[in-house]
């Protein structure tokens, strides 16, 4: 009924006013640029927008008129006597067209985006996490199409009519209670099957008899991630971040003797079918550790060390050979909001065989290298054997 | 309870009767200092409104930048100048965005703008009394409120911008002002805000819990109580015990942004300088914001739910089904709701096993929700549904809260969340399920209760085109964001571009953002139809839904104390819809069962043996009288 007042001559000429107005606003700006042309680019700003705003006020005005046709069209069904347009049955027939063509859409979704989705798992657990994920999903998209479908075509069937009462059904126990405890039974084999795939993944301990897992040290700050490996001794030093300098990024304490051979590196590398164990922690703020081809993610916390046990399974080269792309890597990124570079905190990550593995460790740099040595006073002395390797690692490279 | 209820009454009715006729009211106390519930109630309502669309505007901005990374937009800089160097948004501004855009909607949109205006209206209105428990605390909330709104605004005319952190503020970002510029002075602003918005709450809080245990009518008890005031009560008692909370976060933020504490800072290290903070924890914060922030989701949704139960079932001419079912439920969701907060942190360092917990415990709570989605679905059944935009949109926040739903049963599992934590994945299942499902059932809200609050009809077929194009919209922008969730996408990231795998959804990212703009645009059919109406709607009847509850007994002047004469008297349970033997498809709950003897069922007479024996008699006599015939 409104629509009569919207459409009436007070509108009209409002909105004839200011049509005029929006496109003198545009000869006048179309005017300045014509005179002097990037000059100024203040009036040009303005152009696209007005552009916009009158098709704005088009659409407005095209409603205001499908509005009063409709209104018109109602009242002459009226004055024949009919009961005018049911609305009812039209907006029924509208939730069933949603529901079909909602249908259709998650269907082209499903296949067309669901491609996309889920690259290959390539460590041991991302298997187990893949497995848990489909099925879930197989659980929940039959609930969820189900019920859209009782939804919108309920909303059809049981469109309102003067001729019908609907049907008084306060409550019934039985059924209420069979939509209680199902979801309740399968919520429960959810989290059971959820509950041991979480303990198996999280379990970061060596087993006994497992060979010890390759630590590696993962540090980040603002907006970029350091990489540590352990020398020939398998562990890694112990770090102290108030000996954080230019040259000691990650505050490594050389007082702790694992530390000397320690390595320092500039991608992570990682030998395939390896347990390889994360040590993470961040210096500023948190970031998050996030590889989703790994399935793995971890918050890096500042002064609160984590750890992400897992498995590499499938080599980049080999994965370049699947996917067809030659340029494929393995990506890390920061999942954790961390500042302005938040969006650009990314580190390669390459899955090796173990002979490269080794022959990529060989030519790694040690962390301790010669500017550390002369800032920390390190007689070269003291450690003849070890400088010895590290220079001649230095010249390799 | 209730008899102690109805002594209140008699004597603030005789007061308040006076008080409404005597006493001038100027502007000032009419329209901003007022201690008026449904004054209030609109003062929350507009005000949400307002910030809704700020927020909204500050959403399509950074969609802009997300569809468009690599172009420029010389408006950007005529509108936002340094926040948007050359045209294109600065990345910390682009955080910006994405921390007040989520500030905004959650906090003074569907917490304020949701529990504040309908709890106020419906309250007092629903249950029969004639106003608040207390009005005054009742308009200090609405003040605080509104300062809180203007200060986490001002935060945009600092000199380097509002807060950036997210808008869960995890320290050490927000607590060291060197991080970022949305940690300096923007983040005072917020907490300060913050602090002020949760007083509020607090107070708005006391005062519905209050006056729904004190204050109803004759005959109301709990159990003759519509959803909406179940889940209104419920609401409150979650934000009283949850806010606080934050609270004690917040300032203990405060603390080590100012004053050189360490809660939540610990060997910190930042641009290469060592700072002096030892021993606290960043885990703490994360434990202390979610300890509200999972509740408060909860907050967000609830009064929606409890809305569209109340619009579905007077729409749909049909009883709510399960009525004591659908309250246990909303009991079961307020007391789970605060232990399943740790599944925000799966993946922060904390305890495995805890984790393992949580995800017990978030699980369970999973089962009442379904219930109310099942007995929403009954509720429709055989019902005969008007197509209101109110009952539109009542259905749809059923159809949101399916589809996000069911995704809070993947990020639910802790193992599965390993992956999907901080995506996409995320940003599409909770803008569904409590964005805009919550929108959608304070739309359906104010289409429902437009009437009551202004006198005057909104436009049906504006509606129509709002919900239908606003539906569809919210839709096609969330439902392909769970795609780019489980490919990795995370979430917060200023550019697709300097990322290989990511560069396959700039399409998708480019569909996405035209989607929100249709649906902002579709806002304006909505803008419009609200403020026109309040104007120049045509005038409403006193009760124009067909509506049992005890608002629309009320005159459609809205005088001050809102019943002129006596309260009204309860005597039957709020849904009463198309009862078989009545007259009319609705039994108003003042209808005593006396008057509706052709109606009446033995349920009705559960817990009232006199009135059974009764109703037995007037059985007995009418087959007499038939066999009589």
């Amino acid at each position: 009924m409104a629509f009569k007042k919207l459409i009436n001559n007070k509108i009209l000429s409002l909105f004839g006013v200011l049509m005029l107005s929006g496109t003198s606003m545009v000869m006048a700006a179309d005017a300045t640029t014509a005179a002097a042309p990037g000059s100024d680019a203040a009036p040009s700003v303005w152009i696209g927008v007005s552009y916009y705003v009158l098709l704005l006020l088009v659409v407005c005005f095209a409603v205001g008129i499908i509005g009063k046709i409709l209104h018109v069209y109602d009242l002459t069904l009226k004055l024949q006597r009919k009961s005018g347009i049911k609305w009812n049955n039209v907006m029924g027939v509208i939730c069933l067209a949603f529901l079909i063509a909602g249908l259709v859409g998650v269907y082209w979704s499903f296949t067309v985006q669901g491609s996309m989705i889920l690259p290959e798992a390539a460590s041991l657990h991302g298997k187990t996490i893949d497995t848990m994920f489909w099925t879930t999903f197989g659980i929940t998209v039959v609930v969820f199409i189900g019920t859209q479908i009782l939804l919108f075509s309920f909303a059809f069937i049981y469109r309102g009519s003067d001729k019908r009462r609907a049907y008084y059904l306060p409550h019934n126990n039985t059924i209420e209670k069979i939509w209680t405890v199902a979801p309740a039974i399968v919520l429960t084999v959810l989290v059971i099957f959820g509950f041991f795939t979480w303990r198996s993944i999280t379990n970061t301990v060596d087993a006994k008899g497992e060979p010890a897992s390759i630590n590696i040290d993962l540090t980040g700050h603002q907006f970029a991630w350091e990489v540590r490996y352990p020398g020939k001794d398998g562990k890694l030093g112990m770090k102290n971040y108030k000996l954080v300098s230019g040259s000691n990024k990650v505050g490594v304490d050389f007082k702790d003797r694992n530390s000397l051979d320690d390595l320092n590196a500039d991608t992570i590398v990682l030998p395939v079918n390896k347990s390889v164990r994360l040590n993470i922690i961040a210096q500023d703020v948190i970031h998050s550790v996030y590889m989703p081809n790994f399935r793995l993610q971890m918050n890096a916390v500042p002064g609160l060390p984590t750890f992400f046990k897992f498995t590499p399974t499938i080599t980049t080269a080999d994965m370049r050979n699947r996917l067809d792309k030659s340029d494929f890597e393995y990506h890390l990124y920061c999942n954790k909001i961390c500042g302005g570079g938040h969006y650009n905190m990314q580190k390669i990550v390459r899955v090796v065989t173990e002979a490269e593995y080794q022959d990529w460790l060989s030519h790694q740099k040690p962390y301790l290298n010669d500017q550390l040595r002369k800032e920390l006073k390190m007689a070269d002395a003291s450690q003849p054997k070890q400088s010895g390797v590290q220079n001649r690692l230095a010249f390799n490279n | 309870m209730s008899t102690l209820a109805v002594h209140d009454h008699h004597g603030v009715e005789h007061h308040d009767h006076d008080h409404g006729h005597h006493h001038k009211e100027t502007f000032i106390t009419k329209y901003i200092f007022s201690q008026d519930h449904k004054m209030i109630a609109k003062q929350f309502l507009i005000t949400g409104i307002i910030m809704a669309v700020i927020a909204m505007l500050l959403s399509i901005l950074f969609r802009i930048q997300l569809a468009y990374p690599d172009k420029s937009f010389p408006l950007l800089e005529t509108l936002l100048g340094r926040f948007a160097p050359g045209g294109r948004l600065d990345p910390n501004f682009y955080l910006s965005l994405v921390t007040i855009h989520g500030t905004i909607m959650v906090f003074f949109v569907l917490t304020a703008g949701l529990s504040g205006t309908f709890s106020n209206l419906l309250i007092p209105f629903q249950l029969g009394a004639r106003d608040m428990a207390s009005p005054f605390m009742n308009m200090l909330s609405y003040c605080m409120f509104f300062t809180a709104s203007i200060i986490m605004l001002a935060s945009f005319f600092v000199q380097k911008g509002p807060a950036g952190g997210g808008w869960t503020i995890y320290p050490p970002l927000s607590a060291l002002p060197k991080a970022m510029p949305g940690s300096a002075e923007g983040m005072t602003l917020w907490l300060i805000s913050m602090v002020l918005f949760v007083a509020s709450q607090l107070m708005g809080g006391i005062n519905y819990v209050s006056t729904v245990l004190n204050m109803r009518t004759k005959g109301m008890d709990l159990w003759k109580m519509p959803l909406t005031i179940w889940a209104f009560f419920l609401t409150a008692i979650l934000g009283i015990l949850a806010f606080p909370v934050l609270v004690a976060g917040v300032v203990l933020l405060v603390f080590d942004r100012s004053f050189g504490t360490s809660f939540y800072l610990s060997e910190i290290v930042v641009q290469g300088q060592v700072m002096n903070f030892e021993g606290g924890s960043p885990i703490l914060f994360q434990h202390l914001f979610w300890f509200l922030g999972h509740p408060e989701v909860y907050i967000v949704i609830m009064p929606a739910m409890g809305i569209s139960s109340e619009v579905m079932s007077v729409n749909a001419r049909k009883p709510i089904f399960g009525y004591h079912a659908m309250v246990y439920s909303l009991i079961g969701i307020t007391v789970l709701s605060f232990i399943v907060w740790g599944h925000h942190m799966f993946v922060t360092g904390m305890n495995p096993f805890l984790g393992g917990v949580f995800m017990i415990t978030t699980l369970i709570i999973a089962v009442p929700s379904a219930v109310k989605t099942f007995n929403w679905l009954a509720t429709l059944w055989r019902g005969n549904i008007r197509f209101t935009p109110a009952m539109l949109f009542a259905i749809g926040l059923v159809s949101f809260f399916i589809s996000g739903g069911i995704t809070g049963i993947f990020l639910g599992n802790a193992a599965l969340d390993i992956n999907l934590h901080d995506t996409y994945f995320v940003v599409a299942h909770f803008h569904l399920v409590m964005g805009s499902a919550a929108i959608f059932g304070m739309l359906a809200g104010v289409y429902h209760w437009f009437p009551k609050m202004f006198g005057r009809m909104m436009d049906e077929k504006l509606g129509y085109l709002h919900f239908w194009l606003t539906f569809i919209g919210a839709y096609l922008v969330f439902f392909p964001m769970h795609f780019m969730g489980l490919d990795g996408v995370p979430r917060r990231y200023y550019a697709f571009t300097e990322i290989e795998s990511l560069k396959q959804w700039l399409s998708v990212n480019t569909f996405i953002t035209w989607a929100a703009i249709m649906s902002a645009v579709a806002q304006v059919a909505f803008l419009f139809n609200f403020f026109y109406s309040i104007f120049f709607g045509k005038k409403a009847t006193q009760n124009p839904w067909g509506s049992t509850t005890l608002e629309w007994t009320t005159p459609v002047e809205r005088i001050h104390g809102n019943w002129p004469g006596e309260l009204p008297t309860v005597y039957r349970w709020p849904y009463d819809y198309s009862k078989p033997g009545a007259e009319e498809d609705f039994i108003p709950q003042t209808t005593p069962y006396s008057q509706t003897m052709t109606s009446n069922l033995p349920h009705d007479f559960e817990d009232n043996p006199i009135g059974l024996t009764q109703y037995n008699e007037w059985l007995k006599t009418q087959t007499v009288n038939e066999e009589v015939k």
